[in-house]
């Protein structure tokens, strides 16, 4: 077989390219005239020297776990969902008007309400895409990406004339009622005796995006529907000789896809903000893109990468904190890991690919 | 306890390698950034004069997420900074809660009110420094029309327009003002073009001095009223120079004294209720070689007569804020 072994292409070739990554970061952070060890430093004390910081990682590896996902499960089926952005802004919108207008006993419920909430609105939001693309063969990259910009404006319309409250200057809704407020891991752990900071936005929600992993690890590799996605991905002709519907493979992916990022509101909206504002996903939608790809569309991979994402957040706010580097180089070293990880992948593996098999072969002769 | 002390030791070590002079003021700027043109970069500009001045140093930072409001005023709390200054009504909800678990800082907010005993609150009475423009443009106009843009359709710039009819009317009660606002969304604030095309409809209803409060939609407007050959005000910082001969003068509303003072005042700052109107220098109209040829000595006089006169509180110009309603239109 011409092929490197599982463990190298699962870990050796994203750790690489994430090396080099690093390294062109720091010469980015020595051209501008700081010091890159004092820059790690910062980044790696900010992120998890703390249980606050750790607090805050958790949080937005929650929002990319989602949005990870999300992206991951389309791609099963060789659907490039970009619109994750536009359908976590709906979710935001599913999980603010269940918040307000349903008056709750008890979070609890309130959360199982939300969750129904947030999937119900991202995925009607890509429902439309998905049937355009099913039944009218209009390009999922194109639908996806223009309807970020529809719900933008969707959810405009909503908060200036529906949801804002009368002379509030800002267009976001009221906050939510006490009943509907997330326990965050600092109450959560609290009763365990761990004492975690009471500070940091990780809540109940990150609990409920690892349950998404696994469920999405089991629909995926194995159901029947798994089984029938990912055959539809492989090759559209083999599976419509297989008898799989390519119109239903790509609705229910889309729809699961959907759903999923409407899922991250759960987090920012309810578990952070409690209440909705204007630019509530900030860009988790495509950083979703960036940990799928090297997640390489599996769940655990799609963990870790949040993870990665998370530090790189709250690492880089950290950095920004307490150093002279601007918040646009943070945004520069984020770049970095994605053109490393994701459009430069072959750069790191064709070359490694070759070093195996040339050692395979000697080892051989 | 021992993954408890290796977490505190950690906390520790990051305030020592921070430097913690202890009491360095810290400056927070919202998601605009701090170069915006406007708001925030003349709240940079009060930081820097403090810092040119006194040869200290701040902590700054500049908003990424929403999620960091709380954070940043948290972490500078904990990392000693007195007093913290923020810029913008969108700390207020982040502020009231994280205030009370830091008594011992001071906190300056600009633009907004929080009502905690260690917080500052600063608003500008933009009202009064309408109301001086508004006399000015009135008698700048030839047509007996003059008009006013905003920005994004909130309270705060009903504020200005009411300020500004009033002092128009005070000059001539049977003056025409205009009125259009941008759009009802963040993104008014950023339309130039929009502002442009306002600029040309206000024009073909015969007015011929023109109010932009608009952050950089406002650009728009006075780019528009050069090459028409009218006049425009611009707004919060002195944008005289922009279009030379072409802006009769702007409306100052002094971010950059407010937080300079703050910083000055260090950690013994005052706190309460702070506003800068005309008689503290926290809002006036600007004079310089740009717009001289424009303001008569006639006009002069009158808007300092006016400008006196509000310092003394012998004349009252109406809020809209107060009571969500202009007596004029």
């Amino acid at each position: 077989m011409d092929k490197m072994p599982a463990w190298a292409d699962a870990v050796l070739v994203p750790l690489i390219s994430l090396i080099l990554a690093g390294v062109l970061s720091a010469l980015v952070i020595l051209a501008i005239g700081e010091s890159p060890v004092e820059a790690v430093n910062y980044m790696v004390k900010g992120a998890f020297g703390s249980t606050n910081g750790w607090g805050y990682t958790l949080y937005y590896a929650t929002n990319f776990m989602f949005t990870g996902l999300a992206v991951a499960v389309a791609f099963h089926a060789r659907m490039f969902n970009i619109g994750g952005e536009g359908q976590a802004m709906l979710g935001g919108l599913g999980v603010a008007l269940v918040c307000l207008y349903i008056p709750w006993p008890h979070w609890s419920l309130a959360l199982i309400g939300s969750i129904t909430g947030a999937a119900i609105f991202g995925a009607l939001w890509a429902a439309i895409p998905a049937y355009l693309q099913a039944r009218r063969g209009s390009h999922i990259v194109i639908t996806t990406i223009m309807f970020n910009f529809i719900a933008f404006s969707v959810l405009n319309y909503v908060l200036v004339n529906v949801l804002k409250p009368a002379g509030a200057m800002d267009p976001a809704t009221a906050k939510f009622p006490e009943a509907t407020h997330l326990p965050t891991l600092h109450d959560m752990l609290a009763p365990l005796g761990i004492a975690f900071s009471k500070s940091s936005p990780a809540n109940v929600t990150l609990f409920v995006a690892l349950a998404a992993c696994v469920g999405v690890y089991y629909l995926i590799w194995r159901t029947k529907l798994g089984y029938e996605i990912r055959a539809y991905g492989f090759s559209e002709s083999g599976a419509v000789y297989a008898g799989i519907s390519p119109f239903k493979i790509i609705m229910v992916v889309m729809l699961l896809s959907g759903a999923l990022a409407g899922g991250m509101a759960v987090n920012n909206v309810m578990g952070e903000a409690e209440r909705l504002v204007m630019n509530s996903v900030e860009g988790a939608g495509f950083i979703g893109i960036a940990v799928a790809l090297m997640g390489r569309s599996h769940p655990f991979g799609v963990f870790l990468a949040a993870i990665l994402f998370g530090f790189l957040y709250q690492g880089g706010a950290e950095m920004a904190f307490w150093t002279k580097i601007p918040r646009e180089l943070v945004v520069v070293i984020q770049a970095l890991v994605i053109l490393f990880t994701g459009a430069l992948d072959n750069m790191v593996r064709m070359p490694l690919e070759k070093m195996f098999l040339a050692m395979r072969k000697k080892g051989d002769a | 306890m021992t993954l408890m002390q290796k977490f505190l030791g950690a906390a520790a070590g990051i305030a020592l390698t921070a430097g913690a002079a202890v009491a360095d003021p810290a400056m927070i700027f919202d998601l605009g950034g701090k170069f915006d043109k406007s708001f925030n970069e003349s709240a940079f500009n009060g930081a820097t004069r403090w810092a040119e001045e006194t040869g200290g140093t701040f902590f700054e930072i500049e908003m990424q997420s929403e999620a960091q409001r709380e954070q940043a005023l948290r972490r500078f709390a904990e990392a000693g900074a007195n007093p913290i200054v923020m810029t913008g009504f969108a700390f207020a909800g982040a502020l009231s809660e994280v205030a009370p678990d830091y008594p011992d800082t001071k906190f300056a907010i600009i633009d907004m009110v929080v009502d905690q005993p260690n917080v500052r609150s600063v608003v500008f009475n933009e009202h009064e420094g309408s109301y001086l423009v508004g006399i000015m443009a009135a008698q700048a106009s030839k047509t007996g029309t003059v008009s006013f843009i905003g920005g994004m359709d909130i309270p705060l710039i009903r504020k200005f327009a009411c300020g500004y009819v009033q002092g128009a009317k005070a000059v001539n009660p049977d003056i025409k003002v205009i009125q259009n606002m941008t759009g009802t969304t963040p993104a008014a604030w950023n339309d130039p073009v929009k502002g442009s095309e306002l600029t040309k409809a206000q024009i073909a209803q015969g007015s011929d001095v023109v109010f932009a409060a608009a952050g950089s939609t406002g650009l728009g407007v006075l780019q528009t009223a050069a090459d028409e050959n009218i006049l425009s005000i611009g707004v919060d910082s002195n944008q005289n120079y922009i279009h030379p001969g072409k802006v009769l003068t702007s409306m100052m509303k002094r971010v950059d004294n407010a937080v300079y003072q703050a910083m000055m005042d260090g950690p013994d700052m005052e706190t309460g209720f702070n506003v800068m109107g005309i008689s503290n220098d926290g809002i006036g109209y600007a004079m310089d070689e740009n717009n001289a040829a424009l303001v008569s000595a006639d006009m002069q006089a009158m808007v300092d007569a006016a400008s006196a006169k509000i310092a003394s509180g012998e004349l009252v110009v109406h809020d809209y804020m107060s009571s969500d309603s202009c007596p004029v239109e």
